[in-house]
């Protein structure tokens, strides 16, 4: 089903691929590390020191063996005993508390970084949820941390240390002898070579993979809300074939890693080899011509022999810390994004409120949409008064949900501006406008909460009421927000108001969801209500009661009502109608009937009652042609009909 | 409390047979995931033996450098043996480094078929399992079990095999080189496996219980996570950041906390290990050294005892991480086997009856149907549509007209009585059959991120591009479509956000047409249309539905115009039953309805 990948979506990596950046992305770690240095630092130098007593525990050795043991001197032998044994413990301990050091930094930075995120996600715009997969924020917010957290506590430690311990074991290597130092250093160097090719392979695997894999979760969470899809058309199997076919793509990049791998190690080893190789002759020599002595080239050779480990694992720990990089690209790739409806430098307080919503000169265009001279809305004006109701009216896809999102600012107007109680809404905080403004969106979307958490979402702070006259206050506007929007079927659920309903709980009809969504709206008491279609999934009788009761509210309340009904649109005082982007027409019900040929096409049944439409199966053709035909009937009566672009 | 499947997942108290139970689950998808790679596996230990045996080789050529070599250059200026050496060294290295790097393709090769076939396992499964699992299992964990505790295993499987195959291998080699050398130096490192098993022991349960919490946690994280980002809307309207933000924090940090346990045991568990081998070695070395000073011992063999003994501990990290990795994999696994566990409780028929072209007369016969146990939404429906027929079903909400729809559609299956097509009980249809033959376009319009074409495809995925053009102007979707930046080309976005609601209606509305089934159920299919292009959909099913069966719940009584027959459903009962006309013109509970619908008309 999903073609486009989060890879393709999203700012590609490929152009982002240059060398000298590693260090520099590792870098930005360093606001989620910044407590953790000290421990970090005492990690580095007690693994260093780990690695002295162990390198101590073979002086000793052969210290006992050609001391006490030759001589045969049997008092020494117990205290010789004893420090092999201390030595021993020291580094257990040694290693008990690098470990111990290490701990926290890299479970800190991983629950800093996991916050960071999710609050930061929550900021951003909704410009930016539209256009980002789901899958590619949730694989950013899960594994990619936890891909940095062992990097941090393991493979950052592991490298630090192997490459100080590469750098002096090679001085050694030059002091034992600079001849064969420069003998075992001049074939390491091609090492580098390998090393910086196979980071610029790797990491374009690497970051592959893991756009990858978000696909997949993308395509995961795809399959899961959307299963009532699948189902009804039984199309597992196709949705499985799609899955598939990506999880397939993430298996040959994942394997491709593992050859890159491949690759760097054998081309270590070789190298390894042949350094050794050339040393021993290049050694074997010098000993002949009695230049250096055999105690030397054994020296030289058991320095070369520690080296080996710290060689061998440095493709390992290359490949740690360049998933580590590309996983770290991905997680600020989401954190640099600009939270662009930001909160205004200097907030202006809003005064009281009286309820006035203006719109003036009111221009929207999606980032996304077509380029063209013509936004969604375009210079669009329209004045709500204190306490007056307006209903928007338009087609489908005139943009009625968008004017209704730009009063809270989930989208920014794109020229023109929106004035709350006189005040321009961007220079208001965002909070107090959220709280004058309260809405009720097309599709009901419930929280796994319990009933009464889901209509208090907007007052959190009567959730857990502190005195008993706070919790009556409470239980008030619960209770009133319920009766008017008509969902006393609540008290009806086993636990009442206490109910988890959503994912985690009871699964509701739609009516019922909409109704809860009606209750949330109202329980703010804002001072301005927007509700988007709020009544499109009730019946007449229900919706005849929630009018009604309605009313009462929007007698005081200022409001926005998209209707696409005219039993809705006659709750409010005057409606407006939105075509082409701009407000068409604005009065009341009955004027617009008798004046606007448009208004009475979107609203009206009785131009063309369906019950007297000319029956078109008559004509015996194929339905497509009827649908065509039945389209093309409506344009010609009445040349209005335009859909917006 | 039962651990069958998933129930009980989130807790943490396992009685001693629970856990051999859960045990025992997790240990069986594991033989089942092993199964077809073992030869593989065998094969790449092979090669690790070969790369590991390349490496022990070095110091041995070294060591016959200076005792060979050197002399026969000293004495006889003879370069040949130094360069044979020299050359054998390159060799070895080099065939040693590519047994191992043919082991690393092999190794990604075998973690990365494992983890391809039990993804897909999973994902078959998690299609198979009935809509009454989603719904209580919440959608987060679904796809955190098919997210992160793959990852958990693939990170597994990706290191396990060398840790375990390097480490045991290197550990047998030197044990036997040991026991040849001076079997009684052995006799100390053979005591002291005990406390190494018990401190094994300890480790295991200790971390199994934070492992799993792990696992657990990590799972709410993605239940929150994914919860606050598909509701981002009414999050933002409603100021809920701070509140998800502290909720969120806690799981955070609970997450966290189980990880530390977790990397603290094993902090513990590693290092301990080192003091064991360590303490071992002085043992060894002081009893080693009494028997020198007796004579009964070279000083040569006790250091090369010694040395050994050490180096038989030194893989000894190595199976740490592996037992480590082991026991997180182990808990992924748990919860992975759960959901594998569940059974479907819609399951397709064994023995389908076969419905080769359905006519599409339905019939309830003394259905009832509760979702929550004692609160029955339908408590005894009986009900006959004949094929062909046009039937409105309205009612006030709540009151069972979906859970009617979902019945028919198989979403679920009655709590007791039959739904049949034809005849045949639907338990009794195979799935392809039956949604070849009913098709059903839900409350909730959704469409999955791609193009509009790939979303219509969903009702007939090898629709030609004109089949799928003529439905969207069947529904007159069409002239939207091509005004979007590229037609049928262009992305919806996630959930269909790129486009308004109504015309996400239109779209799934056109996939139902696209799959031209027998019986098409409409539920609430036009709710947020104008009412221009509500009229023009009715216009466009007036003709489609001709020729085949439909259940259209509506509360725009629009629609009942054209009905051949209305059912008003009340408490799950259906209290009203006949032709539009006939109720209009009764006293009933439509014929007020209606009065009051056309009242509310402009
Ligand atoms: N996120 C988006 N990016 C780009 N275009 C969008 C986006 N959301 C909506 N649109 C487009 O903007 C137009 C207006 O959409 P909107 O949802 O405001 O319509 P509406 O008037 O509410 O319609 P309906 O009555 O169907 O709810 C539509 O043509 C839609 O395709
Ligand atoms: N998945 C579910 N789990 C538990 N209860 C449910 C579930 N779905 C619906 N219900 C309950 O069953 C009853 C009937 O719901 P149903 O969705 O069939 O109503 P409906 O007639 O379609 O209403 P509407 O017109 O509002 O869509 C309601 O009380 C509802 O709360
Ligand atoms: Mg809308
Ligand atoms: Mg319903």
């Amino acid at each position: 089903m999903t073609t486009t990948s989060g890879a393709e979506a999203v700012p590609s990596a490929d152009d982002s691929v240059s060398r000298p950046r590693t260090l520099g992305t590792l870098l930005r770690l360093h606001p989620y590390v910044k407590g953790s240095y000290t421990r970090l630092t005492l990690g580095i130098v007690d693994a260093i020191i780990g690695a002295l007593v162990a390198l101590a525990i073979p002086v000793v050795l052969s210290w006992i063996v050609d001391g006490p043991l030759t001589t045969n001197d049997s008092e020494q032998i117990f205290p010789a005993v004893g420090l092999i044994a201390a030595l021993g413990v020291l580094e257990a301990l040694l290693i008990a508390l690098r470990r111990w050091l290490v701990l926290k930094p890299g479970t800190h930075v991983d629950g800093a970084m996991r916050k960071a995120i999710h609050n930061h996600l929550q900021q951003l715009p909704l410009a930016f949820h539209d256009k980002w997969q789901s899958g590619q924020l949730l694989s950013r917010a899960m594994s990619d941390i936890s891909t940095v957290r062992r990097w941090i506590s393991f493979g950052f430690v592991m490298l630090t240390v192997n490459v100080i311990t590469i750098v002096a074991g090679f001085a050694m290597l030059f002091y034992w002898n600079p001849l064969m130092g420069a003998v075992f250093t001049v074939c390491s160097l091609p090492m580098l070579y390998f090393g910086v090719r196979f980071d610029l392979r790797y990491m374009r695997l690497s970051r592959a993979a893991q756009d990858q894999s978000g696909d997949v979760a993308t395509n995961v969470e795809e399959s899961v809300h959307g299963i009532r899809v699948l189902k009804a058309f039984g199309r597992s199997t196709f949705a499985l074939d799609g899955f598939a076919a990506r999880a397939k793509r993430l298996r040959n990049t994942e394997t491709r890693k593992g050859v890159a791998v491949g690759n760097f190690t054998l081309s270590v080893t070789t190298l390894e080899a042949v350094a050794y190789a050339l040393s021993l002759i290049a050694g074997i020599s010098l000993v002949s011509t009695g230049a250096i002595t055999v105690g030397v080239l054994f020296a030289f050779f058991t320095t070369a022999a520690v080296l080996r480990w710290p060689l061998d694992s440095l493709g390992f720990l290359l490949q740690l810390t360049i998933d580590a990089r590309t996983a770290l690209d991905r997680f600020f790739e989401v954190i640099d994004e600009p939270v662009r409806v930001e909160e205004s430098a200097h907030p202006i307080d809003l005064p009281a409120a009286s309820g006035s919503l203006v719109f003036e000169d009111v221009s929207f265009t999606f980032a996304d949409a077509p380029e063209g001279p013509k936004p969604l809305l375009r210079n669009l004006s329209l004045e709500v008064r204190p306490g007056e109701t307006m209903a928007v009216v338009g087609l489908t896809g005139s943009g009625k949900t968008t004017l209704t999102g730009l009063t809270t600012r989930l989208y920014d107007v794109t020229t023109g501006r929106i004035l709350v109680d006189g005040v321009d809404i961007r220079d208001a905080r965002l909070a107090d406008l959220r709280s004058r403004v309260a809405m009720a969106f097309e599709d009901a979307t419930l929280f796994s909460m319990s009933v009464r958490e889901n209509v208090l979402l907007g007052r959190p702070d009567l959730v857990f009421p502190e005195g008993e006259a706070e919790q009556a206050a409470a239980d008030h506007l619960v209770t009133q927000a319920i009766d008017i929007a008509q969902a006393d079927f609540v008290y009806t659920l086993p636990d009442g108001l206490e109910t988890k309903i959503g994912e985690e709980g009871l699964s509701l009809s739609g009516g019922q969801r909409q109704r809860l969504a009606l209750a949330r709206a109202i329980v703010t008491e804002p001072a301005v209500l927007v509700l988007d279609d709020p009544l499109s999934a009730l019946d007449v009788t229900t919706e005849q009661q929630v009018e009604a009761a309605l009313r009462r509210v929007l007698a005081t309340t200022t409001a926005l009502i998209v209707a696409h009904r005219p039993s809705t649109v006659m709750l409010a005082d005057r409606v407006a109608v939105l075509h082409e982007g701009r407000i068409a027409e604005v009065g009341t019900h009955a004027e617009l009937l008798a004046r606007s040929a448009l208004y009475r096409h979107i609203i009206s049944s009785e131009s063309d009652e369906p019950h007297v439409i000319p029956d078109v199966t008559a004509e015996n053709e194929s339905v497509i042609a009827a649908g065509a035909e039945a389209l093309g009937e409506v344009d010609s009566i009445d040349g209005i009909r335009g859909v917006q672009p | 409390m039962s651990v069958t499947g998933v129930s009980g997942e989130e807790r943490n108290d396992f009685t001693r047979a629970e856990n051999k139970r859960l045990r025992a689950r997790s240990v069986k998808l594991a033989g089942q995931l092993v199964r077809p790679v073992r030869w593989q596996i065998t094969g790449s230990g092979l090669l690790i033996v070969l790369g590991t045996l390349g490496s022990v080789a070095g110091p041995a050529l070294i060591a016959l450098g200076i005792d060979q070599a050197l002399p026969a250059l000293t004495s006889a200026g003879d370069w040949m043996p130094v360069i044979l050496i020299a050359s054998a060294y390159v060799g070895i290295g080099l065939l040693g480094g590519l047994f191992r790097s043919w082991y690393f393709r092999m190794a990604a090769r075998i973690s990365q078929r494992v983890v391809y076939h039990l993804r897909l396992r999973l994902f078959r499964q998690t299609q198979d399992l009935s809509l009454s699992f989603h719904e209580k299992y919440t959608s987060g964990r679904v796809i955190a079990r098919q997210t992160s505790d793959l990852d958990t295993l693939r990170e597994f499987l990706d290191s396990g095999i060398e840790d375990l195959v390097s480490g045991v291998l290197f550990m047998v080699f030197t044990a036997t080189a040991l026991i040849i050398l001076d079997p009684q130096s052995m006799l100390p490192v053979l005591i002291s496996f005990v406390p190494i098993f018990f401190f094994a022991w300890w480790f295991s349960n200790r971390s199994r219980k934070a492992f799993r919490s792990a696992r657990v946690y990590s799972a709410r994280l993605i239940v929150q996570f994914v919860e606050t980002m598909t509701g981002i809307r009414a999050v933002k309207a409603f100021r809920r950041e701070r509140h998800n933000e502290k909720t969120y924090g806690v799981e955070v940090d609970n997450y966290r906390m189980a990880n530390q346990t977790v990397i603290a045991l094993f902090g513990i568990f590693d290092p301990g290990l080192k003091l064991v081998a360590n303490l071992v070695m002085a043992i060894v070395l002081l009893l080693g050294a009494l028997r020198v000073l007796d004579g009964t011992m070279e000083v040569g063999i006790l250091l090369a005892a010694v040395l050994y003994v050490r180096r038989i501990f030194d893989p000894v990290a190595e199976l740490a991480f592996f037992y480590n990795g082991m026991q997180s994999a182990g808990s992924a696994l748990e919860k992975i086997s759960g959901v594998l566990e569940e059974e479907p409780t819609v399951p397709e028929p064994t023995r389908p009856v076969p419905l080769a072209a359905a006519a599409g007369a339905l019939d309830f016969t003394h259905v009832s149907f509760h979702y929550v146990a004692d609160r029955p939404v339908l408590p005894d429906l009986d009900l006959h549509i004949p094929a062909g027929q046009t039937v409105a079903l309205v009612g006030t909400t709540g009151a069972g007209k979906s859970t009617l729809a979902k019945l028919l559609a198989r979403f679920y299956d009655p709590s007791s009585g039959t739904v049949s097509l034809d005849g045949i009980n639907l338990r009794d249809v195979s799935n392809d059959d039956l949604r070849r033959a009913v098709v059903m376009v839900t409350q909730e319009a959704y469409l999955f991120s791609g193009s509009v074409s790939e979303n219509l495809r969903i009702g007939r995925p090898d629709a030609t591009q004109t089949e799928v053009e003529a439905a969207a102007r069947a529904v007159g979707a069409h002239d939207f479509i091509l005004s979007l930046p590229e037609g049928y080309e262009t992305d919806v976005n996630k959930r269909g956000g790129r486009l308004s609601s109504g015309q996400r209606q239109l779209l799934s509305f056109a996939r139902a047409f696209l799959a031209d089934p027998a019986v098409l159920i409409l539920d609430e299919a036009t709710a947020s249309l104008d009412i221009p292009s509500e009229r023009l959909v009715q216009r466009g099913l007036k003709t489609l539905l001709a020729d085949r069966t439909a259940i259209i719940i509506a509360h725009r009584l629009s629609t009942v115009a054209i009905a051949d027959r209305v059912l008003v459903m009340e408490h799950g009962q259906i209290i009203e039953d006949g032709t539009p006309a006939d109720l209009i013109a009764g006293t009933g509970t439509f014929a007020t309805l209606h009065r009051a619908w056309r009242d509310s008309l402009a």
